[in-house]
């Protein structure tokens, strides 16, 4: 009995599999979705309310499981994710893969059940489209694996706004694209000075594939174009004024950030990469920002202090 | 010392597991509960 026992591997902890949900990632999914869901015109009861919101942090923890179940090998090859429980040799791949596919269907049902089956199909929709059609199909293939992939984790605001509404209207579909156009320059301000540990595992990022020069005028590109579209919400009437110069301000901050990374040349080797640390850091804060003014301005609004 | 010890390391994670599923449990009926309070008003 004790020769058996002393081969065997000891089983995952329960904070490997909190871990596996990728929390921090979860706490902006979270705060996306709230914001959706409280920006919304018609109230939801705050049980169910709280209920849509376990929901989404469930689903979303569910896909990042099976995004570390795919990419246990990659994650291992790098220095930011080799410590994760999958590639330290803390969980073995199965038990990631069934508590992926555990947490992701019982989101969706316990969203279609106690919530509505059309917010259900959105959050289902943004499970397979994080877990299979970004990690398992566009990540390994193509270097607009951002582009494409930032679709996942714009769906928050869409399935909030629709679990208190029950229906789709422009206005989540507008919070939906300004996550999706955020996504590119976030990730590739990041992917700028993690250069070296995607090259290393074949991961073809935009640095990586199309070089630094390329990557520095798409961010730029990408946070032209979130200025107007930011303030979108406010030019169609679905937001007040404090939402607009709000989201005014932080985009024009967001674009000179941009710029600085954008005009910058190639950096050298030995280069601390500051302001492409700087504008990683800011979109972080932006996204909270601009989505805590929505909600703000909305509040305002209901109260009859601001038109 | 007790860390060292395979078996009692087994048993200890799996006992932390056991607890941490059983608070689950308890939030997940209590939800239910809320839901259907919260449904039918």
């Amino acid at each position: 009995m004790t020769t058996t026992t002393a081969f065997q591997p000891l089983p995952a902890e329960w904070r490997d599999f909190f871990a596996l949900t990728k929390p921090r990632v979860m706490s902006l999914v979270i705060f996306t979705g709230l914001c959706g869901l409280l920006a919304a015109p018609e109230a939801i009861h705050p049980i169910l309310g709280f209920t849509a919101i376990l929901c989404i942090a469930l689903g979303a923890g569910g896909a990042a499981a099976l995004n570390q179940w795919w990419e246990a090998d990659l994650d291992a090859g790098m220095k930011r994710t080799a410590g994760r429980p999958l590639p330290a040799g803390r969980m073995d791949r199965t038990s990631a893969r069934d508590f992926g596919i555990g947490l992701s269907v019982a989101s969706v049902l316990l969203m279609g059940l106690a919530i509505g089956w059309l917010a259900a199909a959105i959050l289902a929709l943004s499970i397979v489209y994080y877990a299979v059609i970004y990690t398992i199909w566009l990540k390994p293939r193509t270097p607009q694996n951002i582009v494409i992939g930032g679709g996942a984790g714009a769906f928050p605001p869409l399935i909030g706004w629709v679990a208190a509404t029950g229906h789709i209207t422009a206005m989540p579909v507008i919070l939906f694209a300004i996550i999706f156009f955020w996504t590119p320059p976030h990730f590739w301000a990041l992917a700028l000075f993690v250069k070296t540990d995607y090259a290393k595992v074949g991961i073809p990022m935009m640095p990586v594939v199309a070089g630094e020069t390329s990557t520095r005028r798409q961010i730029l590109f990408y946070a032209v174009l979130l200025l107007p579209l930011s303030a979108l919400p406010w030019f169609i009437g679905g937001t007040g004024a404090v939402y607009g110069i709000a989201a005014l301000i932080l985009s024009v901050i967001f674009l000179l950030l941009s710029l600085r990374v954008g005009l910058r040349r190639t950096a050298a080797e030995g280069d601390a990469m500051k302001p492409e640390k700087q504008l990683f850091a800011y979109s972080v804060l932006y996204l909270f920002a601009l989505f805590a003014a929505l909600v703000a301005d909305h509040w305002l609004v209901v109260q009859g202090i601001a038109a | 010392m007790s860390n060292l010890d395979p078996e009692a390391e087994r048993k200890r994670i799996i006992r932390s597991r056991n607890r941490v599923f059983a608070v689950l449990l308890i939030g997940f009926t209590i939800l239910v509960f809320a839901i259907s309070l919260a449904k039918m008003s």
